[in-house]
């Protein structure tokens, strides 16, 4: 039981892991047809995640092994039931990935361009993909009783899951911003200055509808909220990072406002954790064929083994990303190597 | 075509377009280890310039491994998720612990060795490309042994739940090292170094044939001729037959289509070039008796059990395993005429490089490595079927009972296009660098300059 629990908090961990650091490289796509006006200042953008980003993707690939060892179930169920749409999620990450690689590699005005839109366009599309994929699981699933759901690409569009896309979108753009205005200087991170707290205001706006819709519409996921008022403080903290975030833009503290606004996502993420806990996938037909931690895990033997590889494994991880962040400090240059 | 043959089609597609990358991260990764030693023990400049050219080479074949081992980690789940839900205890683990141990290594490292060539001193160079080269050689130890356990299951129980028949985990150990892991990855780590040194042996030939870069061409040859040589060598005599008699005590079903062979006997043939007749239930072709029997055991009393004594239902396609597998031994073994070839005229004063048609044979080589190393996939995989789990669970059973076949061809066609077009532009790009070449070293700053050790690199005042 324990352990259950304790792998559902170290997978909401490195999803999170995954939201601050690929979040910001996603935004940093999202932005980059906007932001770059001329091929300097885009190879600029592409450079300012370019020894980076790999890592970052990195965090979503743990997060699916790691929710195929600790709840092999949720996984078989949730990747085959989301078939075309983590199809879609596959063909832009892959043609992400090879945009940023080739863009660089030829001169011509026109090959540069396509890649460029290709760059942004996938980061666009996996940041709402990703963001209706979580709307369609807090709103619960046509889950049967043998584990399998059964739904069409186009019914994930509902508008609720909509909403959640469109504010995922958001989120990563603003947060992407702050991540551009510290490795961004002169007339390009003027730019993004002006972007930034419009981001910011948009992703505030928008967020606030989606609290507002889960609280009148998705009230199921409101009952361990009901039963313990403290845990209220997970919302209300996120909050108050976004308002630190703001002032620190503000404030051109620039550094401060990207841990604030990592932790608010952090936070985002935790208080959609607690309303689905225990469950992993809600289902709309029977809240009995619900997945939840207990019933979709793997067996404790596994479960231990797993934890032990995690806690060995993770300082070292959490070390030296550290390192290489810290070595690539500071405004991005272009040099022979760069992309 | 049933969603499940086509999910088959689909995950041979995309694994085999996969695997053509990783085997040059690893074994280019071990040369590129190899040149950042060279440089710091003699400081002579040719092998910096030879790490900056290979260095770009790397991050293109490096972006097209990550653009597709994405969708490896989640097929599972897409196309095979009662596989998934059997075996989530123990095949998830060990994809877990090569995200945990061997990508965010690969993921952290590789921008400092992409990045980092005029920013670290040679010794910091050399320990982000170390680091690089061992989490892909790591990561290859975690897939070998998930796809080891597939082959071989040990260390695990089925015990039935309320949602089915599940595999349980007894001993992580014999999970691990199961009976064919350790053969395996030898197989597969000197197959992916064969794949590293013949694609430098390759550029180099190429160079020599066309007169450039005759300095760089030469010294790629100084560093891997012998080593694929010998690498030749020990994949089929240590490896290979290696593996084969682990196949032939614990597959018996695949070693008799990998063969060919029909009747348990003793002193069975091996079939050198041949085709299998299934409707006479016969093997024709160029035959050394007794061989099969003593590559297996050593000895020609060795009994190999045959096609007959294994019921129809459980045999795999026989025609595609017996041909994957003559591929994979005949150009297996043509590598190490080749390479000893290569080995008396590189040492016999450098004739090799006015050997016009010894080079040729040279640049054709990574083609060559490559094709046998897919080859050698199919054996395994194909000779497995019709087993997911080797005589646990059907490759049929496994299939995700969701899927329709709209489903599946919508997908396979989107994998079909876009590799085709993605494969079309990486060789169009590795043409270009290849026919580029390596650039006259060009220091922004002398590289005594440059921080090499953790103490300048992290006390190196901010850029701006």
């Amino acid at each position: 039981m324990t352990l259950n629990i304790i792998w559902y908090v170290l997978f909401v961990i490195i999803i999170a892991g995954y939201l601050i650091l690929d979040g910001f490289d996603l935004g940093v796509g999202i932005l980059h047809l906007f932001i770059g006006k001329n091929d300097t200042e885009r190879r600029l953008v592409l450079n300012s995640i370019g020894p980076i980003w790999d890592g970052n993707e990195v965090w979503l690939i743990v997060g699916g092994g790691v929710l195929f060892a600790a709840f092999p179930l949720a996984y078989a169920s949730l990747f085959s039931g989301f078939y075309l749409a983590m199809m879609l999620v596959l063909l832009f990450l892959i043609l992400r990935t090879v945009a940023i690689e080739f863009r660089s590699k030829r001169e011509p005005q026109g090959w540069r361009n396509l890649w460029d839109i290709v760059f942004s366009l996938s980061s666009l599309c996996i940041a709402l993909l990703l963001g209706v994929a979580f709307g369609n699981i807090i709103a619960g699933l046509p889950l049967d009783a043998e584990g399998n759901i059964h739904i069409m690409l186009f019914e994930m569009l509902k508008p609720f899951p909509l909403l959640v896309g469109i504010t995922a979108v958001a989120m990563m753009a603003m947060h992407g911003a702050i991540f551009l205005l510290l490795k961004t200087g002169d007339e390009l991170q003027q730019r993004v200055k002006h972007w930034a707290p419009r981001l910011m205001v948009i992703f505030f706006v928008l967020n606030s509808l989606v609290v507002a819709a889960v609280f009148f519409f998705q009230t199921h996921t409101m009952e361990n909220y009901n039963s313990s008022l403290l845990l209220g403080l997970f919302p209300a903290i996120a909050l108050v990072a976004l308002i630190v975030a703001w002032r620190m833009v503000r404030a051109e503290r620039y550094f401060v406002a990207f841990v604030a606004s990592s932790a608010m996502i952090t936070l985002l993420l935790f208080s959609g954790a607690i309303g689905l806990y225990p469950n992993l996938l809600i289902s709309s037909i029977d809240p009995a064929n619900n997945l939840t931690i207990n019933n979709a895990a793997s067996a404790n033997n596994t479960l231990r083994v797993m934890l032990v590889i995690t806690l060995i494994g993770l300082p070292f991880v959490l070390a030296y990303t550290a390192g290489v962040y810290y070595f690539f400090r500071g405004k991005t240059e272009l040099t022979a190597e760069s992309y | 075509m049933n969603p499940e043959m086509l999910s088959r089609l689909q995950f041979a597609l995309t694994a085999s377009f996969h695997y053509i990358y990783p085997p040059i991260s690893i074994g280019l990764g071990l040369i590129m280890v190899l040149l950042g030693v060279l440089y710091i023990r003699s400081r002579n400049p040719l092998w910096r310039r030879m790490s900056f050219f290979w260095v770009k080479i790397y991050a293109l074949v490096f972006a097209m491994g990550i653009a597709t081992g994405v969708v490896q980690e989640f097929e599972f789940g897409m196309n095979w998720a009662d596989y998934s839900r059997f075996v989530g205890n123990i095949f998830g683990s060990l994809l877990a612990a090569e995200g945990v141990f061997a990508f965010f290594l690969e993921g952290g490292f590789l921008g400092l060795m992409l990045f980092g060539g005029r920013r670290l001193g040679p010794r910091m160079w050399l320990f982000a490309t170390f680091m690089v080269a061992f989490g892909a050689h790591f990561s290859a130890v975690w897939i070998i042994m998930a796809n080891s356990w597939m082959q071989t299951p040990e260390g695990y129980t089925v015990t039935v739940t309320d949602s089915g028949a599940r595999a349980v985990m007894t001993s992580f150990w014999e999970v691990m090292f199961t009976p064919s892991f350790l053969s395996r990855i030898g197989h597969v780590l000197v197959s992916a170094w064969m794949v590293g040194t013949s694609l430098v042996l390759s550029v180099s030939a190429w160079y020599l044939l066309k007169k450039r870069h005759l300095e760089v061409a030469k010294a790629g040859f100084k560093i891997t001729i012998a080593l694929f040589f010998v690498l030749s060598l020990v994949q089929v005599v240590v490896f290979g037959s290696e593996s084969a008699s682990i196949v032939a005590e614990y597959q018996p079903s695949k070693l008799a289509a990998m063969e060919g062979l029909w009747e348990t006997t003793d002193c069975a043939p091996m079939t050198l070039i041949g085709w299998i007749d299934k409707e006479s239930g016969t093997t024709k072709g160029i035959q050394i008796p007794c061989m099969l029997s003593f590559l297996v055991g050593g000895s020609t009393d060795t009994v190999v059990v045959g096609l007959n004594d294994i019921p129809e239902e459980l045999w795999p396609p026989l025609q595609a395993t017996f041909m994957a597998y003559r591929i994979m031994i005949s150009l297996g073994s043509i590598f190490i005429p080749i390479g000893l070839l290569g080995v008396i005229f590189y040492y016999w004063q450098g004739r090799i490089f006015n050997m016009r048609w010894l080079l040729w044979i040279f640049v054709l080589s990574i083609f060559l490595t490559e094709a046998v190393t897919l080859s050698g996939w199919a054996v395994a995989e194909i000779g497995r079927q019709p087993w997911i789990v080797y005589g646990v669970m059907k490759t049929a059973e496994g299939v995700s009972p969701t899927l329709t076949t709209a489903e599946v061809v919508a997908s396979l066609s989107i994998f079909i296009f876009l590799y085709i077009a993605l494969f079309a532009l990486f060789i169009f790009l590795l043409n270009a660098k290849i026919q580029h070449g390596p650039d006259e070293l060009e220091e922004d700053k002398p590289v005594s300059a440059l921080p090499d050790t953790f103490r300048e690199v992290f006390g190196r005042p901010r850029v701006s």
